[in-house]
């Protein structure tokens, strides 16, 4: 292997793993507000991929449906528990949130989908339609059952995957479809040819990075949601609801989802089960960063995307088993050296 | 003169041991109220019955509002806040931010408000201003005390439920503790104190009750309370009195 290579290697690694990171911090921050393994990540990938690709297109992305429709039941369950509850007080704002924006961003769509939008405007609009979708998502399969135990909530998670992925297959059919690139411009830096959507991916991963620890270190949203995954108990003892907590984590990584998805569209094909894949990679990545530390997630990510690109090098065929083989040494590792011993307060 | 919070034969059917009978109380406004008892008679329960934080039965009012149904996030809203016993802090977070975070209910008003708020936790709990930007996972057990009080007064609370404020705390400590807690008292806030710390309790309540396996069994104003013949052998164990009598 030459060095030009390794270095061609190099960058798709560093390129690749940026998004695990992404990933993989989503995952985290899901895990450590509400204990669920968030499975239906992946999906959320594959949705912003095809829409964007469709919108490019000129078509509207059936992620409208999923939308309207998940709105409607997220809806219909807050009516039922109002009802049971006789409390109307917080049903309106819910209501709201549930059938008007989800309707509205669906309008928007309808509207602007013939007009061909130029790129930002469809990368903005593809957010926007799938974001909500984490909120939505944690109302209808999470909210009901927040007390469950970690095996619960992952059997859930599973359930919710399998249910998103069959309605990707409705809505947005077999065929994988690929979008446009960002910029074809490349630049060449010695002997490395970097193509611009790389640069694209790395920067915008650094940006989320960097919001996402201002959001965690500066604003008071960002420490409730720390706190909740501290300590639930004292979180609800300062009035942070636990339902807050859960659909903002769920947004959270839903956009970051989203925005995967839309950066990584244009590097590869993406079919409605493609996502899934993408996002167990940065499940793996978390892992390897020891599900517990965010910057050990994104150097555990980053160390996915190397061994992914090294690995489809000398023998492609392997290159998922020997990704995915990666965390086994891990886990035994630390199954030797973590003690079980649960931290307590006092 | 009207209660500020009145319950009503409480019960808790828990999975564990500790459950609640009949437990019935009554905080005057502007009051503190003590409820003294041995280990495992249902004190905590009590308390996290009034919170919200277990489903109970029977019947419980504060501020005239039925608290059926009402959720912990609201209760806190309307200024009933619990001090728990675990302290329930948020260690890998920064004192400030613990205190930040105990007015969160009230965020959407203005922030001078809470700067001064934040002010006036630092003034009553200087070492609370010391230590401002370390994690409170690495106070030690009387400045833990501190922060998980002072973060409650950051809620502006109108009642305060303190579940054993002197536990594990050098007796230099306990004094503190029960100065600010009549301090808060002066400042108008009511407050309803859980101790095993029966003597101490007492001392500073206007009123008090005696629970016992689930159910409160004597009640009285703290100083006849404090008099009372089964109280003081039980609770306060005088020396040079035959204890069992």
């Amino acid at each position: 292997m030459s060095f030009d290579i390794s270095l061609w290697l190099l960058q798709d690694g560093v390129t690749n793993g940026s998004i695990y990171a992404l990933l993989a911090l989503a995952l985290l921050l899901v895990f450590a507000v509400t204990r669920t393994i968030f499975v239906p990540q992946g999906e959320f990938i594959s949705y912003a991929a095809l829409s964007l690709a469709l919108l490019q297109a000129g078509r509207l992305p059936g992620v409208v449906y999923v939308l309207l429709g998940g709105g409607l039941a997220a809806a219909a369950l807050e009516l039922a528990q109002a009802l049971r509850a006789r409390r109307w007080r917080h049903l309106p704002r819910r209501l709201a949130l549930y059938l008007l924006l989800p309707g509205a961003i669906a309008a928007l769509a309808w509207w602007a989908a013939p007009r061909k939008p130029d790129l930002a405007e469809q990368v903005l609009l593809v957010l926007a339609l799938v974001t909500p979708l984490g909120p939505i998502l944690y109302r209808i399969a999470y909210q009901p059952l927040a007390g469950a135990s970690i095996l619960v909530l992952f059997i859930v998670s599973m359930a919710a995957h399998y249910v998103l992925s069959g309605l990707g297959l409705v809505f947005f059919g077999g065929e994988g479809l690929r979008s446009r690139p960002f910029a074809d411009a490349h630049f060449r830096l010695g002997v490395l040819d970097v193509s611009a959507q790389s640069l694209w991916v790395v920067a915008a991963s650094l940006a989320i990075m960097l919001v996402l620890w201002l959001f965690f270190s500066r604003s008071l949203y960002g420490k409730a949601l720390r706190a909740t995954a501290v300590n639930r108990i004292g979180a609800r003892l300062v009035g942070v609801r636990p339902e807050l907590a859960g659909s903002l984590s769920f947004a959270i990584a839903a956009f970051i989802g989203a925005l995967s998805g839309v950066l990584i569209s244009p590097v590869t094909t993406i079919y409605y089960d493609t996502g899934f894949l993408i996002a167990l990679k940065g499940f793996v990545g978390a892992i390897l960063g020891g599900m517990g530390s965010y910057p050990l997630a994104v150097l555990g990510s980053l160390g996915v995307g190397m061994l992914e690109s090294f690995s489809s090098f000398w023998s492609s065929a392997f290159k998922e088993t020997i990704v995915f083989t990666a965390i086994i040494p891990v886990l035994l590792w630390r199954s030797l050296t973590t003690r079980q011993v649960e931290d307590e307060e006092e | 003169m009207s209660a500020l919070l009145e319950a009503d034969a409480l019960r808790v059917f828990y999975r564990r041991v500790e459950g609640l009978h009949r437990a019935s109380l009554r905080v005057a406004e502007g009051a503190i109220v003590t409820v003294i008892g041995p280990n495992g008679a249902g004190k905590t329960t009590l308390l996290a019955a009034l919170m919200g934080l277990l489903p109970c039965g029977g019947r419980a009012r504060y501020a005239g509002i039925d608290l059926a149904g009402e959720s912990v996030e609201a209760r806190v809203a309307r200024g009933l806040c619990l001090v728990p016993e675990r302290r329930e802090l948020f260690g890998d977070l920064a004192v400030e931010d613990n205190l930040r975070l105990g007015a969160f209910t009230r965020t959407r008003r203005v922030d001078r408000q809470m700067a001064r708020d934040l002010e006036s936790v630092y003034a009553r709990f200087p070492r609370l201003a010391e230590r401002r930007s370390q994690a409170a996972g690495t106070l030690s057990g009387g400045e833990r005390q501190m922060l998980a009080l002072g973060r409650a007064l950051m809620a502006r609370p109108r009642l305060l439920m303190l579940d054993e404020p002197s536990l594990g705390l050098a007796p230099r400590l306990v004094r503190d503790v029960f100065r600010a807690i009549a301090a808060l008292r002066a400042a108008g806030v009511s407050i309803l104190l859980v101790e095993q710390n029966a003597r101490a309790a007492l001392q500073v309540a206007d009123y008090g009750y005696v629970l016992e396996t689930g159910e409160t069994v004597l009640e009285g104003a703290a100083a006849e309370l404090a008099a009372h013949p089964r109280v003081v052998a039980t609770y306060l164990g005088l020396s040079g009195q035959t204890a069992r009598a």
